[in-house]
């Protein structure tokens, strides 16, 4: 009888196999094409049927990219960007994830459900007023100006202190006091060796959410010199006639990083967004 | 024995002593989640305050600020362009989610089958366009979405008889178009969660409705769906939230005409245009605010919606 379960089980997996090698195939193909239009004469565009091998042309269009947008330094000020915010936002969530999860003082839970609270406020709400601010301030057109949002994330606080309260024993604690450790001391040499998973998770959430955002950059970065990826791709597609070739030679080049990384720590993306969300 | 020495001296040590350790620990309290709040308080709070009092001026964010009571409100709730705004937003965000989420926990359900293989495979590809950014996306479906006539597009609906569509100047062609990409980039995404719900249900249950002699088909509708319901709501709340703030993808996908037609612009992109082509900072502000209350109200609802599932499939069954 199991048997038999089993057998019939295993004939009726062909359609869900199609099924699903079909959705691969959907996910994947906009990268394949990219790739083929990045090797592509503009021209082969308008081709009947279409173009779907790769050609010769692919440091040419590479070239007309840099020769219309500062490819390189807006790679180099991405990079920078997400680098120097992941590294704050590690340090500001843990920090007071750790006050969250072991210490006691007037007024934690309610700091705390103000946290949750920021966290259903649309980040256009501020937009203007932010925007004004950063202008006021002086840093427009500044990396400084684009990374200052993005230290504000209360889903980091809130993923610390749960793996913290989870993960830190007390007694490491008590024990650590009674040797006279100063509770800084505790976080640096205690807390942060513990969460180093924790700190992977979040490192990701928080570099890919910077590395894709758009509306903030694109409303404080407006000189090409301090453009980010992502505006200067978007600038790439303002022109009145489009060059494919080149447009999608800029964006196979800007994704060709992040796939990498993707492939390498698949592991760790994926399981990013369940602890991220699903906590 | 030398750790149980200095526990108990520890413990003999003077109420006083234990004050000042109780004090530190308040200190370090507020100094560890001080960062945060200074933070919060800058960027967070202050702006969000400010933006529902300009909500109720007149400024252009160079000269005075004119009280202006509800006028800005009424100018904004007058303009057919934000009405049409909306409308887009929630019906691109219906036609980029809705699908989205049925076949989330369809796949999600599939590569959870014992007697599925290469389920790894299947994972990275369908997450993979996550990882791409919604510039990325929006630029490379902006080149196959494309309005000449041979967009590749086109030549797909083509085989199967259908004449060629302006996708950026028409109203469906540019909504279609968006929605699939949503659908792209977040299908993968929200197949992760459901796999993440689907491998928390016991699979003890699922034996015992087998022997029982229900079929795949009614596991899946009366055991899958209801235990999976948490995951719904969040994943419904998330798509709710994240398609009435859609600006990215329609803006690039568009590119120089994004803020000049009327057939993708979105509440967002009526907002932005508002505040940073039309220099009116109150209008955009009220704007913001009546988003604000858009985003919770869709937010409640759909989540009150969501948690009535299981429920009617019970009295159902």
């Amino acid at each position: 009888m199991k048997q038999k379960h089993k057998k019939q089980s295993k004939a009726g997996t062909l359609p869900i196999y199609l099924i699903l090698g079909f959705t691969s195939l959907f996910s994947l193909f906009p990268f394949y094409w990219m790739f083929v239009m990045a090797t592509q004469p503009s021209a082969a565009y308008n081709s009947i049927p279409p173009t779907l091998l790769p050609g010769g042309k692919l440091v040419e269009n590479f070239q007309k990219v840099l020769d219309t947008i500062p490819f390189f330094q807006a790679m180099w000020n991405t990079i920078l960007l997400c680098t120097v915010v992941t590294l704050a936002v590690l340090l500001i969530s843990s920090l007071a994830g750790f006050a969250f999860a072991k210490f006691t003082f007037p007024g934690k839970n309610f700091l705390f459900i103000l946290i949750l609270l920021t966290m259903v406020i649309p980040p256009q709400l501020g937009l203007i007023p932010q925007y004004y601010l950063i202008s006021q301030l002086g840093w427009l057109d500044s990396l400084l100006g684009a990374g200052i949002l993005f230290l504000l994330n209360p889903l980091g606080i809130f993923l610390m202190r749960q793996y913290i309260s989870e993960s830190v024993p007390d007694e490491l604690i008590e024990a650590a006091k009674l040797d006279g450790c100063s509770n800084f001391r505790i976080y640096w040499s205690i807390v942060l060796p513990i969460i180093k998973p924790a700190f992977a998770t979040l490192g990701i959430i928080v570099f890919t959410l910077v590395w894709g955002e758009f509306l903030w950059q694109f409303t404080v970065l407006r000189d090409p010199a301090s453009y980010t990826l992502q505006v200067a791709l978007a600038s790439l597609n303002n022109a009145f006639r489009v060059d494919f070739g080149m447009l999608l030679s800029g964006v196979f080049w800007a994704t060709v990083p992040l796939i990498v990384i993707f492939l390498i720590f698949n592991k760790w993306f994926i399981s990013s967004i369940t602890e991220g969300s699903v906590k | 024995m030398e750790e149980v020495q200095r526990q108990a001296k520890a413990r003999s040590t003077t109420k006083a002593r234990k004050m000042s350790e109780k004090k530190k620990d308040m200190i370090s309290g507020y100094l560890y989640v001080a960062p945060f709040f200074i933070v919060f308080g800058i960027i967070g709070l202050y702006p969000a305050l400010f933006s529902i009092v300009l909500a109720f001026q007149e400024w252009n964010g160079l000269g005075e600020m004119e009280y202006v009571g509800l006028s800005n409100f009424t100018v904004v709730l007058q303009d057919p362009l934000f009405w049409k705004s909306l409308y887009n937003t929630i019906i691109i965000g219906l036609m980029g989610t809705a699908p989205q989420l049925i076949v989330g926990i369809v796949l999600a359900y599939f590569l959870n089958l014992a007697v599925i293989r290469f389920t790894n495979f299947f994972r990275v590809t369908i997450f993979m366009p996550y990882i791409t950014s919604m510039v990325a996306v929006a630029l490379v479906f902006g080149v196959f979405f494309s309005s000449n006539e041979t967009a590749l597009a086109n030549y797909v609906i083509g085989l199967f008889g259908v004449d060629p569509v302006s996708w950026k100047t028409s109203e469906w062609g540019a909504k279609i178009a968006i929605a699939l990409m949503v659908f792209w980039r977040w299908v993968g995404y929200n197949t992760i969660i459901y796999l993440a719900g689907l491998q928390s249900i016991s699979k003890d249950l699922y034996e015992a409705a087998t022997i029982d002699g229900a079929n795949k088909v009614q596991q899946f509708i009366y055991i899958t769906i209801p235990l999976l319901k948490p995951f719904i709501i969040l994943t419904v709340f998330m798509s709710t939230v994240g398609a009435l703030q859609l600006f990215a993808e329609p803006t690039v996908f568009l590119g120089s005409s994004a803020f000049s037609r009327d057939e993708a612009m979105t509440v967002v992109m009526y907002l932005y245009r508002d505040a940073f082509n039309l220099g009116s900072f109150g209008t955009a502000s009220a704007t913001a605010v009546l988003l604000l209350i858009i985003i919770i109200g869709a937010a409640a609802i759909n989540t009150w919606l969501t948690s009535g599932i299981g429920n009617k499939k019970k009295r159902g069954a």
